[in-house]
């Protein structure tokens, strides 16, 4: 009998030995420890022994179970440990630094530079207006004191249309819509006024490197009781500090608009030369950048709003300028061109 | 325009002032000022005036004379001179050896052999004029020796008014409006303009004149007699020349001095030819020669002054040749006139002749200075020629007046307007200063316009905030924020989706924003085999090729990839922009913003590239309204889309744009090996439909049953129709059913289709789940869909 267990037990080791993988120890396991297995075959033999006899096979048998159980586990352990290894080794080698492919798209520039100026604006509470191409002539001159023959729309070349509409040649196109609209609750409710239009607008002109018909201005009012030129003068600055991201000084000139009254032209120290004068400057150290002014009483009124009650001001950017001053761009034909060699470049640009 | 200092000093005394100081505040108080200022005179030292008195012709050279000049010293000068107008006991201009000429120092040198000691200068070189052909010939009788500059007003300060910034100031447009602005900042005293009496004359006849016309608003005219001076005295040119006009003669150049002096256009007519002043229109078109020898075409809404009913004058325009002053001119007759501003525009348009006299009359000028420009140029005439007589009264038709503007308003008003504290001794200085009469009683000031601000400029409470801001200046202002409540904003649904489109578009499926014209390019359609189509034209447009507006982008962007072909083999684009689909009840344009997208490739097979688009679509409607879109088959109307594959999409059963493939006639002509698919969608249609709210479903704790079929589906049948037949069925349990296999042979297009139960409540048997599919599979033969 003794034999018998040693002898298995002889067995199990040699097979354990050549076992390489999972599947076959597996399979040994079940050859010697399942129901039907050459170790439970032992236990069958046992009824011709003695009772002595049979609690001391019983024990060896036992023990052959548990150390054959024991070897199996300990060698699945080290085939699974040596196929861990044979994995990590297969892993080859990557080399990151191979260039990225970097699929992107693209915003136009104009978008880029108008969110940067939206996020500022409705940082502050003002809504974002947005405002047809085709205006009538009411819209665009009339209802901001432009009336017919005004030498004012001799600045402006306008292109118009078959039936008498017009596309707008300015942002303030959309002034008297946006008082229409928001003046009821300024006068019942006391909420003031504090809107941005930015938009495309049209000029009938030859175009260069520095003319376009067609470019992209943002228009901004605030309207309230006791709105100030000192005021106007604050959020200029603050305003503009935002966008050029420095502490921007601000110049005011007087300047000619018939939709303000004062009106003024306003300018910025020049980024490049910090205000000593330079090329971009024509050395004078300072930029012109926007006209703004107070909104003129006839424009308010036309508009419903009381302009014995309420001030405001309005200023209008020229964002076509602004994305050609902050990416570089020397020719502006280059942003209405669709050429994606070079407008493919503009990834987002938060600011 | 150019203005000179000494001019601008004729009327205020500027002596003490940093005059470049001075220039600077005018621009951020006044008008802009260009940046390069002018010293004239400065970079010249050392010429005098010198007598010639003896020249000889020069051995050696046929051009060259040998002079002798005095130049007060003791002894006379040796000069080699080339010019022709040389003569004994001329006097000239004189550089003496050390003197400068810009970068030159004269010194003794040798001309053709002969040694000159310095040089005799033409006008031109000191910079005066710019005559250069001979030498300046002296006709005042000075001491030799005499510095020029002590003769002669040769240094100035000159500086440029950007004309653009004046649009608003009829006043600006003479030294002496200038001269006032100064005056009001530097805090001097105006002095009045000398002029003549012309109450003097009253006793004489007047001249036979009619206005007939009321866009003549004032006619003022003078006769005088016995001019006898030709040439204008040399100061009066320098001051000409430096403010950028050329001198011409005596009369000519005191016409344009005065213009310059006050802003009143003058004209001079040979009183042989304007016996009978008469100013109106004409009833039909006829043509007419100006003084500038120009045949131009009038119409019947030109004013004209005429000789009874022969026209002599373009009014505020140009004079006409016949009338002009010639050299056997006995008696002139002065006009000082003032017409309708937007009239005299208007003609200046028609004519496309601008002049220095229309540019200031379509600035709306002052009546007022009708006869005080007359008054003034009578002064100036005498001076210089004192034999002048006159031989008329004064002649004055003053037809419409300007209302006189008076203000009135209180401190609180300036205060809220300007949100700083100026005092009131500065509004009462500020506004005096610049010809406002002001009086203050208690807080209120009542103003009274002055009449060359009073035509169209100063009309509100608001322009008196002007005038007091940017004299007291706007960088003197203290700066502060609003005072205004703080209420929520509410963004344009437009303008949201409008953003995350972009951001979807640019950051999911690396899209490329491009923009465009509103209009057709019919010359680049053209070259793709496509009609514009027919829309509104731009009347004006300096180009046919743009003259129609756009009524889809599609054919835009079709443009752009063919710019583009060769960039990458595969790429898209997008624009949120405008078209104009038609004209609406009222005859205003239906304008519409429009989200167009196109995509290129060489690569993608066609159906690959459509259905990337369409996913596009369907993300974007997911993300943005959590809804599914709807499509349906269309016929294109236009023929750069594919007859087949066209369809419209629908949004919560609406149409909103439409999905397409590019006609293979254009993609013959843009790329042969190359698909292009498009979509155009209405934005404001997307931002109508409002965005689902999002319902928290549970997960379900019991097990899913998924359960495939696969079914022969006949030619044109859609998922949509197969989704019929299942969308009523297993309420609440079939979760989803989506294609997960197709396979077409020659004979039959196949799909193999996943239906997903599941239920939050229990566990489902095959049973129930056989019962519902068995009814699909039913519902499914009605239309000839069959297991395969």
């Amino acid at each position: 009998m003794d034999n018998r267990i040693e002898t298995l037990k002889q067995e199990i080791l040699d097979k354990l030995g050549q076992m390489t993988s999972l599947d076959e120890l597996d399979k040994l396991r079940v050859e010697f420890l399942g129901k039907k297995g050459k170790v439970t075959a032992l236990l069958k033999g046992m009824k011709d022994l003695n009772n002595e006899e049979k609690k001391s096979f019983g024990a060896e048998v036992n023990r052959l179970k548990s150390a054959a159980s024991q070897h199996i586990d300990e060698r699945v352990a080290e085939l699974k440990q040596r196929e861990i290894e044979k994995e990590i080794a297969a892993m080859p080698q990557f080399d990151i630094t191979a260039p990225a492919p970097l699929e992107r798209g693209s915003y136009h520039p104009i978008t880029l530079v108008q969110r940067q100026c939206e996020t500022i604006f409705k940082s502050m509470g003002f809504t974002v207006e947005d405002y047809p191409e085709v205006v009538t002539d009411y819209e665009c001159f009339e209802s901001v004191n432009i009336p017919k023959h005004h030498p004012a729309r001799d600045m402006q070349d306008t292109y118009y249309l078959e039936n008498g509409q017009l596309l707008k040649s300015q942002t303030s196109a959309a002034q008297n819509a946006i008082l229409r609209k928001y003046g009821k609750k300024m006068a019942e409710d006391g909420v003031p006024i504090k809107a941005i239009f930015p938009g495309r607008c049209f000029r009938n002109e030859a175009t260069d490197a520095s003319h376009e018909n067609t470019f992209f201005q943002m228009e901004g009012m605030m309207v309230d009781k006791d709105i100030s030129i000192s005021n106007l003068i604050f959020f200029m600055k603050t305003m503009l500090s935002e966008v050029f991201q420095r502490d921007v000084k601000v110049r005011l000139r007087p300047g000619f608009f018939p939709f303000v009254e004062p009106g003024f032209e306003l300018d910025i120290n020049c980024e490049i030369c910090g205000g000593s004068g330079c090329s971009s400057c024509k050395h004078s150290g300072w930029l012109e950048l926007c006209p703004c002014g107070m909104i003129h009483p006839n424009v308010l009124r036309e508009g419903g709003v009381d302009p014995d009650k309420y001030t405001g001001f309005a200023f209008g950017l020229g964002l076509t300028r602004l994305a050609m001053m902050k990416y570089k761009v020397k020719d502006i034909r280059d942003l209405n061109s669709g050429s994606l060699k070079s407008l493919a470049q503009f990834t987002d640009d938060e600011a | 325009m150019f203005l000179s200092m000494n001019w601008i000093s004729d009327f205020v005394d500027l002596s003490g002032l940093d005059k470049v100081k001075l220039i600077q505040q005018f621009s951020l108080s006044t008008a802009e000022v260009e940046n390069e200022i002018f010293f004239k005179g400065s970079d010249i030292s050392g010429i005098v005036v010198a007598e010639i008195k003896s020249v000889e012709n020069h051995p050696e050279s046929k051009k060259l004379h040998l002079l002798k000049v005095d130049t007060g010293e003791n002894e006379l000068t040796d000069v080699v001179c080339g010019a022709p107008n040389v003569r004994v006991g001329m006097k000239t201009a004189f550089a003496k050896v050390g003197a400068k000429i810009g970068e030159i120092e004269i010194a003794p040198r040798p001309l053709a052999g002969a040694m000159s000691y310095g040089m005799c200068c033409s006008e031109a070189e000191i910079g005066i004029s710019d005559d250069h052909s001979g030498i300046m010939d002296i006709t005042d009788d000075v001491a030799n020796g005499t510095d020029i500059k002590e003769l002669y007003a040769v240094d100035d300060i000159v500086f440029e008014v950007d004309n653009k910034s004046l649009t608003n100031r009829p006043d600006l447009w003479g030294h002496y409006g200038i001269a006032r602005e100064f005056a009001a900042l530097a805090g001097r005293e105006l002095k009045p303009l000398p002029s003549e009496d012309l109450n003097a004359y009253s006793e004489l006849a007047k001249v036979d004149m009619k206005i007939e016309d009321p866009l003549c608003q004032r006619y003022s005219c003078l006769q005088v007699e016995n001019i006898t001076r030709t040439v204008s005295p040399v100061n009066m040119r320098i001051r000409l020349f430096y403010c950028g006009m050329r001198g011409i003669n005596f009369l000519a150049d005191l016409t344009n001095y005065l213009m310059l002096e006050m802003g009143q256009p003058m004209h001079a007519f040979d009183s042989r030819k304007v016996g009978k002043i008469r100013i109106k229109r004409f009833d039909k078109p006829f043509t007419f020669q100006t003084l500038d020898g120009v045949e131009r075409n009038i119409d019947e809404n030109t004013l004209m002054i005429c000789n009874d009913n022969t026209p002599v004058a373009i009014a505020g325009i140009m004079g006409g040749l016949d009338s002009e002053i010639v050299e056997d001119t006995t008696t002139l007759t002065l006009e000082s006139a003032t017409f309708d501003a937007a009239s005299i525009r208007k003609s200046t348009v028609r004519l496309s002749h601008r002049t220095d006299a229309s540019m200031r009359y379509e600035k709306s000028l002052d009546p007022e200075m009708c006869d005080a420009a007359i008054a003034r140029f009578l002064y100036l005439l005498k001076q210089y020629d004192s034999g002048v007589k006159v031989v008329s009264a004064l002649t004055d038709e003053y037809a419409f007046r300007y209302d006189t503007v008076k203000l009135s308003f209180d401190k609180a008003f300036v205060d809220r307007y300007t949100g700083i504290e100026i005092g009131n001794d500065t509004i009462l200085k500020t506004l005096n200063s610049l010809g406002f009469t002001v009086t203050l009683n208690d807080d209120t000031f009542d103003v009274t316009v002055p009449s060359w601000r009073a035509t169209k400029d100063v009309t509100i409470n608001a322009d008196i905030i002007e005038e007091i801001t940017r004299i007291y200046g706007y960088d003197n202002f203290a700066v502060h924020t609003t005072r205004s409540p703080l209420y929520p904003v509410r963004m344009d649904t437009v303008k949201n989706d409008e953003d995350k489109i972009k951001d979807i578009l640019v950051k999911r499926y690396s899209l490329h924003e491009l923009h465009s014209y509103v209009w057709a390019y019919s010359d680049e359609l053209k070259s793709l085999g496509i009609e514009v189509e027919p829309n509104i034209k731009l009347l004006n447009a300096t180009n046919p090729n743009i003259e129609t507006i756009r009524k889809s982008m599609i054919p835009t962007q079709l443009c752009q990839i063919k710019t583009n072909v060769g960039y990458a083999p595969e790429f898209g684009i997008f624009e949120i922009g405008r078209v104009v689909t038609g004209i609406d009840e009222n005859d205003l344009c239906v304008e519409k913003k429009m989200l167009a997208i196109s995509l290129y490739s060489k690569t993608a097979e066609v159906r690959d590239l459509y259905f990337k688009l369409r996913d596009m679509l369907a993300v974007l409607t997911d993300d943005l309204k959590h809804k599914t879109l709807g499509f349906q088959k269309t016929e294109p109307a236009q023929g750069y889309i594919h007859p087949v594959n066209c369809n419209t999409i629908l949004l919560d059963g609406k149409p909103i744009g439409y999905i397409g493939i590019a006609h293979p006639v254009v993609m013959k002509k843009l790329d042969k090996k190359a698909n292009v698919v498009f979509a155009e969608l209405d934005m404001q249609a997307f931002a109508d439909v409002k965005n689902a709210s999002i319902v928290y479903e549970e997960p379900s704790k019991f097990p899913p049953m998924d359960y495939d079929i696969s079914v022969v589906v006949p030619e044109g049948v859609l998922f949509s129709d197969l989704a019929e037949k299942w969308q009523n069925e297993g309420k609440g349990i079939l979760k989803s059913a989506k294609i997960v296999d197709t396979y077409d042979t020659q004979s039959f297009h196949s799909v193999t289709v996943r239906f997903e139960f599941s239920s939050n409540e229990r566990t489902l048997s095959s049973a129930e789940v056989q019962e519902i599919m068995d009814k699909v599979i039913a519902n499914l033969k009605e239309i000839n869909v069959t297991l395969r």
